[in-house]
Order: C-alpha cells, then sequence, then structure tokens
C-alpha cells in the first residue's frame, strides 16, 4: 500500500510535522481519525456495518449459511473472513485475483477474532461433524484513505454485533430454517490498532500519505480483557524491540476507546 | 580498532571497525563504525577498511573489458547478455567502421543472435543500460576458444596482484586467456590439451580464491599434470 | 485450544524432552543448489526447508521494475507432500501473507538501492513442515541471499517464542503450535537491533507478549550464530583443506 508516489516535498513535509509531535492534519501522534459507525445498513445481510474512519470507508456484510465443518473441528461453526479492494475504492486497485495485501488484511482480522475466541463457535453446531452455521463476513473497502485494517477490524466487530442469525432446527436428521432468528452468540469484542513508523515515531491510525511514507506498520488486536489476541508487523522496515513494547500500552488504551463506540453502535 | 585478523571470513552485518577509517568495497559506515556488506574477506589497508567479495553479480563499469552474447537485434543495434542484471546495447556506430545503410544492410550478417564478442563498456550509469563497443583493436567477434564462467567475483583473482596469476597462467599453459571482468573467460591454446588444463587452474582458482599461497599451488598443479602427460 | 493432549509434562518438559528455553536442533547448509545465484538449506527439528535467490537480474514482467531500487519478491511454498494432509500445489491465503511478511522481514536487510530496475527474488520450499517453517524460512533466505553476495546491512534471523500448558516456550513444534495458547513468530537484525517480523496468534498478557519477545530475540540471537557458522563453513573446508595440504 505504499505504492502511492508522493513527492519529496511533501515526504519531508509529513516527517518533519511527526518529528515535532504534530500531524499534517492537525492531529496528535496517537489520535484516531474521526470515526464514525452505522449498522444494519445492508438489509439482505445477516448482519452489516459501515465505517468511516476520516475519509476510508469500508462495508462489512455478514452472511451465514448451513455448510460442513472442519474435520479436526466438527463441533464448531466455520468463519471465513474475506476482503475484497473494489476498484472503484483507489486508482491503484485493480479488478482481478485478490492481491497480497487484501489477503493479509483480511487475515489478519480474521486472526482478531477467531483468537479472542469472539464468536462462540461451538454454538454454531446443528449435527457434530456433518451440518454446522458458517459465518460468512466480507469486507468491501469503497475508498481507500490509509488504514483499512482498523477500520475493518471495526467494521467486522460491528457487522457480527449486528447479526441476526436464523435459526435452523434438525428433524430426523435434516436441518431445517425456521422464521426465528436469535443474535449471533459472541463472547468477546477484538479490536485492532494500527501504527505507522515514521522518522522513528510511531503514529496511531496513518492515512494514504503517512502510509506513503512510513517504513514500517505495526497492528496490535485487544480482547475485551486487554489481552493480546493478534499482531502483525508490515511494511519494509523495522522496529526497535522498546518501539514494540511502547506501541502494546498504547494500543490497549485505544482499544478500549474504540471498542466503547462499537459495542455502544 | 579493529575486530578481526586480516583476511578472515566476515558475513553481513559485522562489525570491523570502529574509528576513524574509510569505508572501502563491501562495507559500509555508521558514525564511526565500520560494518560487513557481503560475505567475503576482510582486508584492512592503512584506513581502508573493505571485504573482498565471495560472490557477488557483475555491475558494469565504463572502461570494463566483458564478453557478451548478442541476444537480440533490431533496426540499429543488438542486445547483448553481458552476465549482469543490465542487458547491454551495443549500437551500429559502435560497431562498424564504414557507413550502415539501413535500407540495405542486414545487422544480421555482422553478428547474429547467439555470437561473442569482446567489448568494451562506454557508459554505465543507474538509469541508462549499459552501452559497448567493440571498435577498438582486438575487441569484436569471437570466432574461436573456450569459454569458462566464474563468479564476477573471483576476477580479481584470476588476474592476481599486478597480473602475476594470469600472466603465470599464460605461460605455463601457453594458452591466450582473454578475462572478461564481467566472470566469462576466453581461452585459445595450441591444443585442446592446454585449453583444457588452462581451464581446470581457472576453475581451481575460483574454487579456492579465498585461501592463501594460491600463485604457487596453481603452477605446481600445471606442472604436475603437464609431466604427467608426457 | 484447548488443553487435551500435555504439552509441558510434570517436570516441566516439552513433548519432545526440551526445557521452555530449547531450541530444536538446528542444522544449516549454504550453496546447495548449482542453479541459483546463492541458496541454503535448513533443517530445524522435523522442519526441512529449502531456499534460493536469483538475482539482482532483469525485471520480468518489465513494467514491474523501480527506478531507483531492486524489487524484491519473494514466494513461500509448501510442497504438497510437506505435511500430513495433502497439500494442494496452489499457494494457499496463508501461503500468499506468509511471502509477504517473509518479504517485509528480508527487506530492510537488503541495499535494495544499489541495484535499481533490477529484480530479486527468494524461493523458499518447505519440504516438511513440523511447525515454525516461515522463521527457518526467514533464516535459510537470508542466508541465501548473503550466499548470492547481496550486498546486507545484517543478516536477518527469526524464531518463534509461545505459550503452552501457560509456559512461555522457545521455538514452537507444530503441536504446540495447533494445541498451544499463543505463538509469537519473530525475524531479527541482531547487529542493528531491530525487529523486521513480528506476528501474534492466540491470547497473551502484555507481560507474558513482553516476555515472549525477548525469549523469541534471545532464541534469534542463538541462531545467529549457527547461520555465521554456517555462510563461513563450506569456505573454511576449503581453507583448511589445501591450507594444511601446504605445510
Amino acid at each position: 500500500m505504499s505504492s502511492i508516489m508522493i513527492s519529496r516535498i511533501r515526504q519531508r513535509q509529513i516527517s518533519q510535522m511527526i518529528t515535532s509531535g504534530k500531524r499534517l492534519d492537525g492531529r496528535g501522534l496517537i489520535d484516531y481519525r474521526p470515526i464514525k459507525i452505522e449498522t444494519g445498513i445492508i438489509e439482505k445481510a445477516e448482519g452489516s456495518a459501515r465505517v468511516l474512519l476520516g475519509k476510508t470507508e469500508v462495508v462489512v456484510g455478514v452472511k451465514v449459511e448451513i455448510g460442513e465443518p472442519f474435520s479436526d473441528r466438527p463441533n464448531e461453526g466455520v468463519l471465513t473472513v474475506n476482503s475484497e479492494f473494489v476498484p472503484l475504492a483507489s486508482p491503484e486497485f485493480e479488478a482481478g485475483p485478490p492481491s497480497e495485501e487484501s489477503i493479509e488484511l483480511a487475515r489478519v482480522v480474521d486472526r482478531g477474532i477467531r483468537e479472542s475466541q469472539a464468536i462462540e463457535l461451538e454454538k454454531l453446531c446443528l449435527i457434530p461433524g456433518k451440518k454446522v452455521y458458517v459465518i460468512f463476513v466480507d469486507i468491501y473497502v469503497l475508498n481507500h484513505d490509509g488504514n483499512l485494517i482498523d477500520a475493518s477490524a471495526l467494521a467486522s466487530l460491528a457487522a457480527l454485533l449486528n447479526t441476526k442469525l436464523p435459526i435452523y432446527v434438525v428433524e430426523n436428521g435434516e436441518v431445517k430454517r425456521t422464521s426465528e432468528y436469535m443474535p449471533l452468540p459472541m463472547r468477546n469484542y477484538p479490536v485492532a490498532v494500527t501504527f505507522a513508523n515514521i522518522s522513528d515515531k510511531l503514529v496511531v491510525d496513518p492515512w494514504l500519505e503517512e502510509e506513503g511514507v512510513m517504513n514500517a506498520r505495526l497492528t496490535i488486536t485487544f480482547d475485551k480483557d486487554g489481552k493480546i489476541c493478534a499482531i502483525q508487523k508490515g511494511g519494509e522496515g523495522a522496529l526497535t524491540p522498546q518501539q514494540i513494547i511502547e506501541a502494546v500500552y498504547i494500543a490497549r488504551e485505544k482499544a478500549e476507546e474504540l471498542r466503547r463506540m462499537v459495542v455502544k453502535a | 580498532m579493529f575486530f578481526f585478523e586480516n583476511r578472515q571470513i566476515v558475513t553481513p552485518g559485522d562489525l570491523l571497525a570502529e574509528g576513524d577509517y574509510i569505508a572501502g568495497n563491501n562495507t559500509y559506515k555508521e558514525g564511526f563504525r565500520i560494518y560487513a556488506s557481503r560475505l567475503g574477506l576482510v582486508e584492512y589497508e592503512g584506513r581502508t577498511v573493505q571485504v573482498v567479495a565471495l560472490n557477488s553479480v557483475y555491475i558494469p563499469s565504463p572502461g570494463d573489458q566483458v564478453i557478451g552474447k548478442i541476444e537480440d537485434l533490431n533496426i540499429n543495434m543488438w542486445t547483448v547478455d553481458i552476465n549482469s542484471p543490465y542487458k547491454a546495447i551495443l549500437r551500429v556506430s559502435d560497431a562498424l567502421n564504414k557507413p550502415f545503410r539501413q535500407q540495405k544492410d542486414d545487422l544480421s550478417s555482422f553478428l547474429d543472435i547467439g555470437d561473442l564478442i569482446l567489448a568494451k563498456v562506454v557508459a554505465f550509469d543507474r538509469t541508462i543500460d549499459p552501452i559497448l563497443t567493440i571498435k577498438e583493436p582486438g575487441l569484436g567477434k569471437i570466432t574461436q576458444g573456450q569459454i569458462v564462467r566464474v563468479s564476477p567475483a573471483k576476477i580479481p583473482r584470476i588476474i592476481g596482484r599486478k597480473a602475476s596469476m594470469i600472466n603465470m597462467l599464460k605461460r605455463e599453459t601457453e594458452c591466450k586467456i582473454t578475462v572478461g571482468q564481467n566472470g566469462i573467460i576466453l581461452i585459445s591454446g595450441p591444443s585442446p590439451e592446454n585449453e583444457r588444463l588452462a581451464i581446470l587452474a581457472i576453475e581451481k582458482i575460483a574454487q579456492e580464491a579465498h585461501t592463501s599461497g594460491l600463485t604457487d599451488r596453481i603452477a605446481e598443479m600445471i606442472r604436475r599434470e603437464k609431466s604427467a602427460r608426457l | 485450544m484447548s488443553g487435551k493432549i500435555r504439552l509441558i509434562d510434570e517436570n516441566g518438559l516439552r513433548v519432545d524432552g526440551r526445557r521452555p528455553d530449547e531450541l530444536r536442533p538446528i542444522k544449516m547448509e549454504v550453496g546447495v543448489l548449482s542453479n541459483a545465484d546463492g541458496s541454503a538449506y535448513i533443517e530445524q527439528g522435523k522442519s526441512k526447508i529449502l531456499a534460493a535467490v536469483y538475482g539482482p537480474r532483469e525485471v520480468h514482467p518489465r513494467h514491474l521494475a523501480l527506478p531507483d531500487r531492486a524489487l524484491l519478491r519473494c514466494r513461500y511454498h509448501m510442497a504438497p507432500f510437506s505435511v500430513e494432509e495433502r497439500k494442494p500445489p496452489a499457494p494457499s491465503r496463508r501461503e500468499i501473507e506468509l511471502s509477504k511478511v517473509i518479504k517485509e522481514a528480508l527487506e530492510p536487510a537488503i541495499f535494495l538501492e544499489k541495484f535499481p530496475r533490477t529484480s530479486i527474488d527468494i524461493f523458499i520450499e518447505v519440504l516438511q513442515a513440523d511447525g515454525g517453517t516461515r522463521c527457518a524460512g526467514t533464516t535459510v533466505a537470508a542466508l541465501a541471499l548473503a550466499d548470492a553476495g547481496i550486498p546486507m546491512r545484517d543478516l536477518v534471523v527469526a524464531c518463534a517464542a509461545g505459550k503452552v500448558d501457560g509456559v512461555l516456550v522457545l521455538d514452537l513444534n507444530d503441536i504446540e503450535d495447533k494445541e498451544g495458547e499463543a505463538d509469537v513468530p519473530v525475524a531479527y537484525m541482531p547487529n542493528l537491533g531491530l525487529v523486521s517480523l513480528l506476528q501474534m496468534d492466540g491470547l497473551l498478557t502484555i507481560n507474558e507478549f513482553k516476555q515472549a519477545l525477548n525469549l523469541a530475540i534471545e532464541g534469534c540471537k542463538q541462531i545467529y550464530r549457527l547461520q555465521k557458522e554456517a555462510l563461513k563453513a563450506k569456505y573454511l573446508a576449503i581453507k583448511e583443506e589445501v591450507e594444511t595440504c601446504l605445510q
């Protein structure tokens, strides 16, 4: 995502501001852009949410189907996270097979949900080893202005919390859909916080131009109990262990703030 | 302060020296510290700290003599594979002494795809592909001899200090040996036996480039091989 | 991730008899493939991985060439027979992600700016997987890069730490990775003191994470020594042979 070309002058401006503790858009180093979360925006989906993070816009739809469980988890429902960098979202995005960035994005979001055991998958089994609920989380990036990971993680969590699960029953070894719904059983609320390393300083929630200047990216996902459930370093640069530890503490606070916004929405 | 003995093997990232020294080939400097950037032998000479690489690709430099293979041709130039990440260009004006008539003359009648040439690098920098010439005495199409390839990093060793190694090779094997800086060497001798011997010697030098007493050892090997054949 | 299997026994030892802070046996060899510009092989426990480097070379397709530096590409791939159940040969999403993070782990070490308009291609083939393959793959790829004579700021070395049965452990094997509570793969450049790959999955408190990060870095430092020995071994063997003959 650092492929956008930024002039040297602009690069220097951005990094000089950051060295002096400020950012071009007026934010402090650890401030998020304004965040707006809407849920239930797609009626045909079992759950949905739109997140605006500054100008970055992501829609997540959750679809529920009946399918087979993984052979090593016969008593659990299945979670699948996918992401699409829709060509309308950026001049950099192209139609075609998923880019490595979009695969990474989906996998980082997936890891946060899975490792925090956010969804009570064991409650989503209908016939052990045969029929379970399959939860599809589809991340749709509509406008790319940086920090797709946090926006997508937030939208995914909001959409899952918004999800109404159609209730199926088992009759004579067959699953049948009823007209009833229940909320998707959730026990945890993972939230991702992403940093960019620019001029050896960490800034939270990088926007597109900052991503063009950063040499490394670090995402830390926290669960509701203040435990780390996923980490991902990205970008061509490297970080000192001290920077990483510093980031972990900031991320815990930020995750708490963001979580309150989603759970409220 | 030096952290290794002269000609010890070092690996990328090894701290070689600290203090007021000059960072030579295959090293980099941060503050007062000089680190190795390539696998090789460290050399401390005066104030200069450098690493003689054990392997490297060929990066053209103006003035280098290289051996290349014609890979493609178009209206007024050839592209030449010179065993480098960068394809070289040989323009008609750098190849022919007579005027070239685009309508009538066929480039492939002078140099065709697959032909080998001995050439000199005229120009190269980060933005343009290397440009060759064959318009100097001794340069041009190669019509006979055998080719050996070694890592370009070994070429200085094959030439030796003040050409001591290469002169010894020529004398002992009675072969004409033309060294391309790009790791390609042309050998032509009075007999296939002599050529074979020269190839054997060159391969051994490349293999043992990082050891000491090499010139004597190679000379002895050649003499031994020669007497075994008599 | 429930502990059906005991991963730490009453003596505090792990399933393969290691102490918590002990690495698996590691074997490395450099220059194992003649076609490649650089190559290396690693065995770490039962994980067996080959790496080859081609380049710097002309970029194909040409429009990908960068005007100011070399294009670094990396493919991490698992052989179909490398795991219990055959893995389809087409790259999975996991392999695509790992290719990306490994590339980004190696990138800060390489002087890419020395070779504008070229590519450096790294191929990592996992022949047998028994946990920790992204780390061992990074370690062996760094060896192949150095063997190819590509200028680097430092070697890159990687190792995971994690938590199994409530205990922080170094260099997880497959079962510890699958059944354990957390896994923290780390790549490190020891002379520069920089972390260039960091991932985590599982659940850790901040304090546990700090310890795991330290443990992984200590593991990296141990492997670093082996890595340097492996790089020199090929040349030292020749040197020893000919120079002792001389005497």
